[in-house]
């Protein structure tokens, strides 16, 4: 057990963080958190990294990884958060590549990995539907085999970006007698396939990145399956370990708190710093233990991962105590801001005069709605309820 | 000891649970919320007509000289619908400053609070001052017959609507201090006023104030110069039992909609409120819905008593408000799951209206020291 950061690895920090500092786009730090990015805009980095052949480090060497060991990763995720950079789609990278790479016939291992590598292909994640949410395995979608493809009906929600989606990986009933886990497959579906609509879900922050998608007659090849008809389910709970893993975002957490003491160092209270005041200070301190915590136990998931243990029950944790401690440092954001998590300034507001910009000092602008929108996390990747359920389950064996 | 309504408070509830009903559905609602001007013209006069504008004014100065449970009730119903017209700035905040203030002033603005013909908001946050009523930057200065202010106000709740504003300012004393705070009337014409309006997150209108040597006669002070903190310290605390009243209304609606949507939600093959986990979280949402409602009667109750009685009134009423208004908007969204998370369902805009409410004329850090440092 050791927690020093070697020679090498300081040179590799180093390294990491001039490439960043000289290569992240200009445009991506000029533009404003809150107003929407364009499709463009969202990848200009990704095609930075996969030019640099950092696309991908959680990827085997052989697949297009970076054969990066789990301190590098973690120095290249904690650099990436220091220095602010775009957060990558993650439903190409995190969540498909594994699965194809795990589960994928030779031909997918080619064409699927290669164009989320480029960025060329854009994923998006065809699993909940209206009356399957947390109980995913009672999802309807249905495909049925016709000669040499499959044809799907049924609809699909919460669909998040898929506005912007090439393929969706989709999750589609070939089975419908025994147990509904039995008779689930995994399908890679083109988004401009005939009999695909995609209709927006506007959440409560007044943001749209979720959407419907609903498809009527789809034509599927066959060769789009992955893996074995009806082992879809496997794949499920294979991605969604993945997903979780990822979910804990403890370096972003990080350099949110850094923010949130920023605020706190220019807000006032009662003549002082806000800072100052014990009772949010300690509120902040009282984070930071949480996140520490969270820190060494996804460093413990990562080194046991790295031995081949592939992440158990283990990464509810980090699902479960990520998204508390994200949600938590939005919470603190707002109330540090005080009046002014109020103003709801829209870009289309801001858009009739530049004067409308200067309502309230601009970390305080989108908090609330920041806020509002994290909302989300503790219910999307399988909600929180259900996490504990598994490790109850799994873990305690209860 | 007695916590039941008389029969006229129970018809007054009623009407106004009739006009919510009538005007104030959902759909209404977004509606209104997404107009250009944000609130309708037409709800303020039947306002009037129906006689709320004049609830807690004096029968001399042609009101119902009612109280603060009847103004309870009718935050509480408007909390129901989430109404964004601003009944308590201008009726219970402004109403109450010029219920107060000397026979001229009454004469002069009550009665068209009453008609409906006024909007009022009170513009008192400045950028530094947090939840410190007294921290001002905003001066004004005697100069003959007149009242020359300077200075900005930050979060207007209603600014846009009002075309008169009570504004604190600093006459003389040190920025913190409590004496040296002063009340003032400022028409919304008054040259040297600049103000800028935006929408709010809980789907309301604010305003920022610029006051530019803003010129008002000196017939415009509410109270004596220079004694106005004790004055505004006492209509924020009626500020802060109105909202609570609000608040309570608004958590209603959620539960109600959170154990309506548990029961008839289905996964793995039963509704969702047959998980323990969920009952013991709805059961705990309830709880907090019970203790608010406690709380907020206290101080609707405790008003009028002596300085440290009402001040841990109100602010352990806002404490518990502010709580529970966390507690059961949060989960509220999470039970509802995505369903909770849209625009297009009311939940998450009562859970936006919550949230407001939790910070407003103070969050929970701030009335707990408030509390524990009364005498």
């Amino acid at each position: 057990m050791d927690l020093a950061f070697t020679k090498e690895d300081e040179n590799f920090r180093q390294e990491v963080k001039d490439f960043i500092d000289k290569n992240f786009p200009q445009k991506l730090k000029d533009i404003d958190k809150r107003t929407d990015l364009t499709r463009e805009d969202m990848l200009s980095w990704h095609k930075v990294l996969y030019k640099k052949g950092w696309i991908a480090p959680q990827w085997p060497e052989e697949y297009g990884g970076t054969g990066w060991n789990i301190t590098q990763r973690y120095i290249w995720d904690q650099e990436c958060a220091n220095m602010g950079t775009t957060p990558l789609i993650p439903f190409g990278l995190t969540m498909l590549g594994p699965v194809i790479i795990g589960f994928g016939n030779e031909d997918q291992k080619d064409w699927v990995l290669k164009g989320i590598l480029s960025g060329n292909d854009w994923w998006c994640q065809g699993y909940s539907e209206s009356g399957a949410g947390s109980d995913l395995a009672s999802l309807r979608t249905k495909a049925e085999k016709v000669g040499d493809h499959y044809v799907v009906n049924g609809h699909k929600t919460w669909t998040t970006l898929a506005q912007f989606a090439d393929w969706m990986f989709c999750l589609v009933r070939t089975k419908s007698d025994g147990k509904p886990q039995e008779g689930i497959s995994f399908l890679l579906i083109d988004m401009k396939a005939e009999g695909i609509d995609v209709k927006p879900i506007i959440t409560l922050d007044g943001g749209h990145e979720v959407n419907e998608v609903f498809l009527e007659d789809v034509k599927v090849p066959a060769e789009n399956l992955v893996g074995e008809e009806n082992m879809g389910w496997t794949i499920a709970k294979f991605l969604l370990g993945n997903e979780r893993t990822g979910i804990a975002g403890v370096a972003r957490s990080k350099k949110a708190i850094e923010r949130l003491k920023d605020i706190a160092s220019s807000e006032y209270m009662d003549g002082d710093n806000l800072i100052n005041d014990s009772d949010f200070n300690s509120k902040i301190a009282d984070l930071e233990v949480d996140l520490t915590a969270l820190e060494y136990t996804e460093l413990r998931t990562l080194a046991k991962e790295s031995k081949g243990e592939g992440p158990g029950a283990e990464s509810s944790i980090l699902k479960i105590k990520g998204t508390e401690i994200q949600q938590r440092i939005t919470e603190l954001t707002m109330e540090a801001v005080g009046h002014y998590s109020n103003p709801y300034l829209t870009p289309a507001f801001e858009r009739q005069g530049s004067n409308y910009l200067t309502i309230g000092p601009d970390y305080s602008h989108g908090v609330a709605q920041n806020y509002f929108n994290t909302r989300k996390t503790s219910i999307y990747g399988g909600s929180n309820e259900i996490q504990k359920n598994i490790i109850a389950k799994m873990v305690l064996g209860l | 000891m007695d916590f039941s309504f008389s029969e006229e408070q129970t018809l007054l509830r009623n009407t106004i649970q009739s006009f919510i009903q009538d005007n104030y559905d959902f759909d209404k609602r977004q509606a209104i919320v997404k107009s250009e001007e944000g609130m309708k013209q037409e709800n303020w006069k039947q306002f009037a007509e129906l006689g709320l504008l004049g609830l807690p004014f004096s029968e001399e100065d042609g009101g119902l000289n009612f109280g603060s449970v009847e103004t309870m009730i009718v935050a509480e119903e408007f909390g129901k619908g989430l109404v964004v017209e601003p009944y308590i700035q201008t009726v219970v905040t402004c109403g109450g400053f010029l219920r107060r203030a000397n026979a001229s002033i009454k004469e002069k603005y009550i009665p068209g609070v009453i008609s409906g013909q006024d909007i009022w908001a009170f513009a008192y946050a400045e950028p530094q001052g947090r939840y410190n009523l007294n921290d001002l930057t905003t001066t004004a200065t005697l100069d003959g017959d007149n009242y020359i202010i300077n200075g900005y106000k930050s979060v207007v709740s209603g600014g846009p609507w009002a075309n008169k504003f009570i504004v604190s300012v600093r006459t003389s004393g040190d920025q913190r201090d409590s004496d040296g705070v002063s009340v003032l009337i400022v028409d919304k014409n008054s040259e040297g006023l600049s103000i800028r309006d935006y929408p709010t997150v809980d789907g309301s209108r604010a305003s920022e104030l610029t006051l530019e040597n803003v010129t008002i006669s000196k017939d415009e002070l509410i109270g004596e110069e220079g004694k106005g903190a004790e004055l505004i310290e006492l209509i924020v605390d009626e500020t802060i039992a109105a909202i609570c009243s609000e608040a309570i209304g608004a958590m209603k609606v959620l539960n109600d909609a959170t154990v309506e949507y548990c029961k008839t939600r289905k996964q793995f093959g039963q509704p969702i409120g047959k998980f323990q986990v969920l009952q013991h979280r709805m059961v705990d949402m309830f709880m907090q819905y019970e203790q608010s409602v406690s709380m907020t009667y206290m101080v609707n109750l405790k008003l009028d008593e002596e300085y440290a009685e009402r001040r841990k009134a109100a602010s352990g009423a806002k404490v518990q408000i502010a709580k529970a208004a966390k507690f059961i908007g949060q989960s509220a969204v999470q039970l509802h799951g995505g369903m909770g998370m849209t625009d297009e369902l009311n939940v998450g805009h009562y859970f936006k209206r919550l949230s407001m409410i939790e910070n407003s004329y103070g969050n929970i850090d701030h009335h707990l020291k408030k509390y524990s440092s009364a005498e």
